[in-house]
């Protein structure tokens, strides 16, 4: 999978959760998950179960913790899938 | 600190909500995957005398609670315990984050009910349960899944 297809399976996960539509349409890489999206911090948890459960991958807490933006998570996946 | 596996009475006594918003009477069972407890909805209960006026009928929300005190904080006072200690859950808090619900029948006064509960997941302090409300003759009342998340007092 390429970085870009990684990056839409991404967008269109948090999407589900994201509040703040608009800024769904114009964001990137740097967009921040909870405080640009809008995503609450509890539903963050379901978007990394659901990146686990659509990559088929494994999320340890720590590197959870580490995901603030977009691009952070993508990185995250990409490195998980080798 | 070590964890403790909390009696049904003990997680009880831990749950915060307290008159006149406490909606668990007894808890029944409690393990690391499930929970059963029971809640009589007293039939002087102020909330019937507006819903409705010479109908009174408990409020979905009100039993939307019942299963949020059961299966997610009282089955989190329980998982929080066994894995860090009792002192961690007088620690915390346990906020309700979101929910799916179906009702499929009502609670009239004075009728009691049976939430059982089970654990979907419970990850970095999140906890959600697939519940469900049946009154003492097997109705089923109330369908939900139902999350909640730890925040520090």
């Amino acid at each position: 999978m390429s970085r870009d297809e990684t990056y839409a399976k991404v967008m269109e996960i948090i999407g589900r959760y994201a509040k703040n539509k608009d800024a769904l349409e114009g964001a990137s890489e740097d967009t921040n998950i909870l405080e640009d999206l809008k995503v609450n911090s509890a539903r963050l948890v379901d978007v990394i179960l659901d990146f686990e459960d659509e990559f088929d991958i494994e999320v340890a807490d720590e590197d959870a913790d580490a995901v603030n933006t977009v691009g952070d998570a993508v990185s995250l996946i990409e490195a998980k899938l080798g | 600190m070590s964890g403790v596996a909390l009696s049904p009475a003990e997680v009880l006594d831990l749950l915060p909500q307290q008159e006149p918003f406490r909606f668990v009477d007894e808890i029944v069972e409690v393990s690391e995957s499930r929970i059963v407890a029971r809640y009589t909805f007293p039939a002087d209960a102020d909330f019937y005398r507006g819903h409705f006026p010479g109908n009174p009928v408990t409020p979905g929300v009100i039993l939307l609670e019942c299963i949020a005190q059961v299966g997610v904080v009282a089955l989190g006072i329980y998982l929080v315990a066994l894995e860090a200690g009792r002192e961690a859950v007088e620690r915390r808090l346990a906020l309700f984050s979101d929910a799916e619900v179906d009702f499929s029948g009502i609670v009239k006064p004075g009728e009691r009910v049976t939430v059982s509960a089970h654990r979907t997941f419970w990850r970095r302090g999140k906890l959600r349960s697939g519940a469900e409300m049946h009154l003492d003759d097997g109705t089923l009342v109330c369908s939900a899944i139902i999350s909640g998340m730890g925040v520090s007092r």
